[in-house]
């Protein structure tokens, strides 16, 4: 997704001469045919996280469409107060493009990792958040939305799934209908999911938009009494909009997500998921404990590395 | 560098300079207007905006051309008060240059007002950013000088920083920022009516600003005629920084350099003791 980035910005950059690049000194050399092309609307802002987005929102306030780059703990976490203030509080527009959300910089340690930022940025009244699966989803959903007069998050994860889906801003997917249980895959965790859900009864709904969250989708699809959510970071981010969809329903809901830990462990994404049980394995035994109709047939085992 | 002390001491700080005397009895109806309001409605900081007032009469009157008709003139000359908890100074310049429908100033702060203790852009009429929280206004201010110069159009940001406020790294950070972009649309004036020294004495601005390469001047920032001419400096590649001098509570003796007075109002039996000794 990394790499599809500076190839939509490019793209939009020839087709709409209001959008603007800042970015953090992270990505310079992928802008650089951007930059070459467009070096009075392409700005290397310096490492200046916070006054990068209120420079940004007196960009929007000149009626231009700011879109802004750096990894996730900077552009979300540090300038999270800009984001409130200066976007979500004036009703500005503008587009917020993290790389490093979670754990992808595993190796760089804790603090370059941000399993909070979904959860933070659905905070903000009137703020969006989208996490797609693949590069051509991020295409997608970045071309269908990145002018609508809101601050918007995309997260660009170091993992996609195989195959893109038909996603569209706002909307979730029914990839897979059953009956037993309905399964949530957030991004990235899709292919993961349904590997998991092999030979299980099961609905599954494929979310790439986090805020706008597609209440009636999860609504008309909600099967077997029971809801699982899958998703790539801290758990439960999506948790109000659930309750909100299924209010009238009685449902056993389990949130399978990145744990209230600091991932601290080094090494690579599948190294975190593996601790974390968000392999398809991982992810398939909390499903079958949570279809199971005992109580705790499955416990997580230890947190320890293998 | 200027110590509270020496600041009070300096020729001529506070004092109108060669204002006419129709300006200078205008100040006093406007400082009355704020204190009045201030108290009525129980709310507002009235020294931190008697100390930029001078500045804010000037910038409104002879700098931004703004008016009524101007408010939504993609071109227009910008404003941004990033010390936004002076907004009754705002507020009652506003309504003097009939931008801001003066019956509002009676609700200030009041539940339902479109004022409030710091300025809302999607509310009052002629906000051009909702600042409140420090460090945020300025460096929307040098994003607007920006936008202006890719947009390629004329238009002026100017910012009116406290010297509290910067103890914000963002303030320094745009201060960079506007130097290497080389943004001489951006005018940021420093309020230094050294109420930030009690805390964090930020030693001498104007070599500061200088060292981060911006064209920079220190003035009386009571004296309007020192004001304006500051403010119509342009110099090619450089924003500009306004050092200005100021009393925190300018024209109100009791308040003068009183942190007491802060966010005070006075009770009904000193009110009018008070407006008879404003200058």
């Amino acid at each position: 997704m990394r790499q599809q980035f500076p190839n939509t910005v490019h793209e939009l950059m020839k087709a709409n001469d209001k959008v603007v690049l800042l970015f953090g000194d992270v990505g310079t050399y992928g802008f650089r045919h951007c930059a070459a092309e467009f070096p009075d609307r392409v700005y290397n802002v310096g490492i200046l996280e916070q006054s990068m987005m209120s420079i940004a929102a007196g960009i929007a306030m000149q009626g231009l469409i700011p879109v802004v780059h750096t990894i996730a703990a900077f552009l979300v976490e540090r300038a999270f107060e800009q984001i409130k203030d200066d976007f979500g509080y004036q009703k500005l527009g503008g587009n917020f493009v993290s790389i490093g959300g979670s754990y992808d910089l595993a190796s760089w340690g804790c603090t370059h990792e941000a399993p909070s930022d979904v959860g933070l940025v659905k905070n903000i009244p009137g703020a969006e958040v989208v996490v797609p699966g693949t590069p051509a989803e991020f295409d997608h959903l970045f071309k269908q939305s990145y002018d609508n007069g809101h601050p918007t998050y995309f997260r660009l994860s170091a993992k996609s799934n195989a195959e893109t889906h038909d996603v569209s801003f706002g909307k979730a997917n029914v990839v897979k209908v059953g009956a037993e249980a309905t399964i949530i895959a957030v991004g990235p965790m899709l292919d993961r999911v349904l590997e998991a859900c092999k030979g299980l009864d099961v609905t599954v709904l494929y979310y790439t938009s986090l805020q706008p969250f597609d209440q009636e989708t999860l609504r008309a699809n909600f099967r077997g009494g029971r809801l699982i959510v899958c998703e790539p970071y801290y758990s439960g981010a999506c948790a109000a909009d659930i309750a909100s969809a299924l209010r009238k329903y009685p449902a056993a809901t389990t949130y399978i997500g990145v744990p209230r830990e600091f991932p601290h462990h080094y090494g690579n994404v599948d190294d975190i998921d593996t601790v974390f049980h968000l392999t398809a394995g991982g992810i398939r035994a909390q499903i079958e404990e949570a279809l199971s109709p005992e109580e705790e047939t499955y416990r997580a085992p230890s947190l320890t590395l293998r | 560098m200027l110590s509270v002390a020496s600041a009070r001491q300096s020729d001529n700080l506070g004092a109108a300079g060669n204002m006419e005397v129709d300006q200078v009895q205008r100040m006093i109806r406007l400082k009355r207007k704020i204190i009045e309001v201030a108290t009525a409605c129980n709310e507002g900081h009235i020294p931190a905006a008697f100390s930029i007032l001078d500045i804010l009469w000037v910038l409104y009157d002879r700098i931004l051309g703004i008016t009524p008709e101007t408010l939504d003139d993609p071109d227009r000359h910008r404003f941004i008060l990033s010390k936004g908890h002076a907004s009754i100074g705002l507020y009652i310049v506003l309504a003097e240059r009939g931008i801001l429908d003066p019956s509002h100033l009676e609700r200030f702060g009041m539940f339902g007002s479109i004022l409030g203790g710091h300025p809302d852009r999607t509310k009052v009429p002629g906000i051009e950013a909702s600042t409140g929280s420090l460090g945020h206004g300025f460096p929307m201010a040098a994003g607007l000088a920006l936008g202006a110069k890719i947009r390629k159009t004329s238009s002026k940001v100017y910012a009116i920083v406290g010297d509290g406020e910067c103890n914000e790294g963002t303030i320094w950070e745009s201060a960079m920022f506007a130097a290497h972009r080389e943004l001489d649309n951006l005018y940021c004036i420093v309020d230094q009516n050294h109420s930030g020294d009690i805390a964090l004495h930020a030693g001498d601005f104007r070599q500061k600003f200088e060292s981060f390469g911006w064209h920079t001047v220190r003035i009386n920032g009571h004296d309007q005629d020192e004001i304006y001419r500051a403010l119509s400096q342009h110099v090619p590649g450089k924003p500009v920084a306004v050092i200005a001098e100021t009393i925190k509570g300018n024209g109100c003796k009791i308040m003068e350099n009183s942190p007491e007075w802060t966010h005070k109002y006075p009770r009904p039996d000193e009110l009018e003791a008070m407006l008879q000794t404003l200058r």
